[in-house]
């Protein structure tokens, strides 16, 4: 009796604890996600919203060939995103775990850490000023004789997304592949190399498999917001880089069709969702086949 | 190590694609050319003496540090009440409750603009700095709870009992023995979520009425050329500015893992 009045007293305390925060995030985050469902079904009659339920957004949606189209290069811009990230952060994760000193480890992590803190919108813009036709990156080549003319292929198009976003979400990809190189028992290298295997198969057959949790966690980190992101394809991504977010706001502000919009927005958290769980269960089945 | 030296190349490379656009900001801005671009004219400081003498630039600023600071106090009290919940207690619907407070982290922020743009719409209200503020509020939450859950999860929950035990209330214990020792977590919350609302755009950009904060109006300012070497300028006060908060808000959280007697086992997140 006594034991469970003091359990219930200990729920009854942790809940009032965290009802702040949940109350928040229920009012601020759970009834607009609603709103967008609901907008969703609704249609836009000149200024007016028609309430009447309708499937009229997504047929637009998925019959539009213009919709489908950001749609599917949304996904495969932050495909290739993600892909890049995560190919180049591996080695600098893997770096900073096993062969920089354990007192030199957080300076490293901050150290990467730190490009990440300064204003996105500038560093964006910095992007379009290194990969402009007289930029920074063309100069140089032009200077050392490597090229003659300026590249083309690297700005206003589907590249500079693509290079930007690596950029901007390198962290996203460091942090957690850091973290789960950081929890691998050491002595199951040794064990590998005393039972004859090289360092490629070591790294093939036991660190590599034992890193796949922090990837996916990485992955999934960069793979989402990229696919949302707005400023990156207005600045650097031309006619041909933008994305489904450069849409959305087009609905919403531009064209006052907040319906089509959120129908759009519904379309992309489900896509990202889908994506998302995908992963989620390839982790899970990965890791159930382990152990 | 074997290969040791090769990944060491390639990690300095990789330090260089990560600090590229950074080294470039500070060069335009003492450039005295309008044009962004190789080859360099002359130094100046004009761009920064132009600063102060852009009213609307000004007016940017204010707003940004209205909305960081309210959105720094409003988001850390949240991850307090959730990362302390957390820590201690047990209670039914734990991780979906604090799994879902956590899911702004996990969703493009263009989808939170919108749908809170939607409900502001409809019930009518009138866009300005608050609803700037509850944006990212909602956004900043879970990096404060990320911040300090390890707080209060190094905190030692005998220390607490003992000054219970000693006739200490509730409050008093809290504000006497848990807050010091939290403490530094608390700092970097609040730093790290000034940081990250000083900085946001798409939200503010959906959700600002008519006084922009600082990334709408530089947004605005991109699309003039002429513009450009202002905001260079004030972007590299910008990077200083952070670079040093953040610079602190490391050292706040090292001081706190030596208080709380554990060794130092990675960065902020």
């Amino acid at each position: 009796m006594a034991m469970s009045r003091l359990a219930r007293s200990e729920a009854a305390r942790g809940l009032l604890m965290v009802s702040p925060p949940a109350l928040y995030a229920l009012l601020l985050l759970a009834v607009p996600l609603a709103a967008i469902l609901a907008f969703s079904f609704w249609s836009q009659d000149f200024l007016t919203i028609d309430f009447t339920p309708t499937l009229k957004n997504y047929r637009e949606a998925f019959s539009e060939p213009l919709y489908m189209q950001l749609m599917l290069r949304s996904v495969l811009i932050a495909g290739s995103v993600t892909l890049a990230t995560v190919i180049l952060a591996f080695p600098i994760a893997y770096f900073v775990s096993f062969h920089v000193p354990p007192h030199r480890k957080s300076l490293w992590i901050f150290l990467i850490t730190i490009p990440f803190w300064t204003s996105y919108l500038i560093r964006v813009f910095l992007w379009k000023v290194i990969l402009g036709y007289n930029g920074v990156l063309n100069t140089t080549l032009q200077g050392l004789g490597i090229t003659d003319e300026p590249l083309t292929f690297i700005l206003y198009n589907a590249n500079a997304v693509v290079i930007t976003l690596a950029h901007a979400f390198a962290p996203f990809a460091i942090l957690p592949i850091f973290v789960s190189l950081e929890k691998i028992d050491r002595s199951l290298l040794e064990a590998s190399r005393d039972l004859g295997e090289n360092h490629v198969m070591t790294f093939l057959r036991v660190t590599l498999p034992l890193a796949v949790p922090g990837i996916v966690a990485a992955v999934l980190i960069v793979f989402i917001p990229t696919i949302g992101d707005y400023v990156t394809p207005r600045l650097v991504g031309g006619p041909d880089g933008l994305m489904i977010a450069n849409m959305i706001q087009t609905q919403f502000l531009k064209l006052n069709n907040a319906p089509m919009g959120a129908a759009l927005a519904v379309i992309a958290m489900s896509i990202v969702t889908l994506i998302a769980l995908f992963f989620l269960f390839l982790n899970r089945k990965y890791l159930r086949g382990r152990s | 190590m074997k290969g040791g030296g090769l990944l060491r190349g390639y990690a300095l490379l990789y330090l260089l694609f990560l600090y590229a656009p950074i080294i470039l900001l500070p060069i335009f801005a003492f450039n005295s050319s309008t044009i962004i671009a190789f080859p360099l004219s002359e130094f100046t400081t004009q761009w920064f003496r132009e600063i102060p003498n852009t009213p609307a630039l000004v007016e940017s600023v204010k707003t940004s540090l209205i909305i960081a600071v309210s959105t720094a106090l409003l988001s850390t009290v949240l991850g307090i009440c959730a990362a302390r919940a957390g820590a201690k207690y047990r209670f039914p619907g734990k991780a979906p409750i604090l799994g879902f407070i956590m899911l702004p982290l996990v969703l493009p922020e263009i989808i939170v603009a919108v749908s809170m743009l939607v409900v502001l719409l409809a019930l009518g209200l009138p866009l300005g700095h608050w609803t700037v503020i509850l944006g990212h509020t909602l956004i900043c939450t879970p990096f404060c709870i990320a911040i300090l859950n390890s707080a209060f999860a190094n905190l030692d929950a005998s220390l607490e009992e003992a000054a219970y035990d000693l006739g200490e209330t509730a409050w008093s214990t809290f504000r006497l023995i848990t807050l010091p020792l939290v403490m530094p977590g608390i700092v970097s919350a609040l730093l790290i979520s000034f940081t990250i609302s000083l900085d946001e755009f798409i939200i503010a950009f959906f959700l600002t009425g008519t006084e922009p904060t600082l990334p709408v109006y530089l947004w605005g300012q991109l699309r003039f050329p002429q513009k450009i070497p202002v905001v260079m300028a004030l972007g590299t006060i910008l990077v200083a500015m952070s670079v040093t908060l953040l610079t602190f808000a490391e050292f706040m959280r090292r001081r706190g893992i030596a208080k709380a007697g554990r060794k130092d086992t990675g960065g902020f997140l």
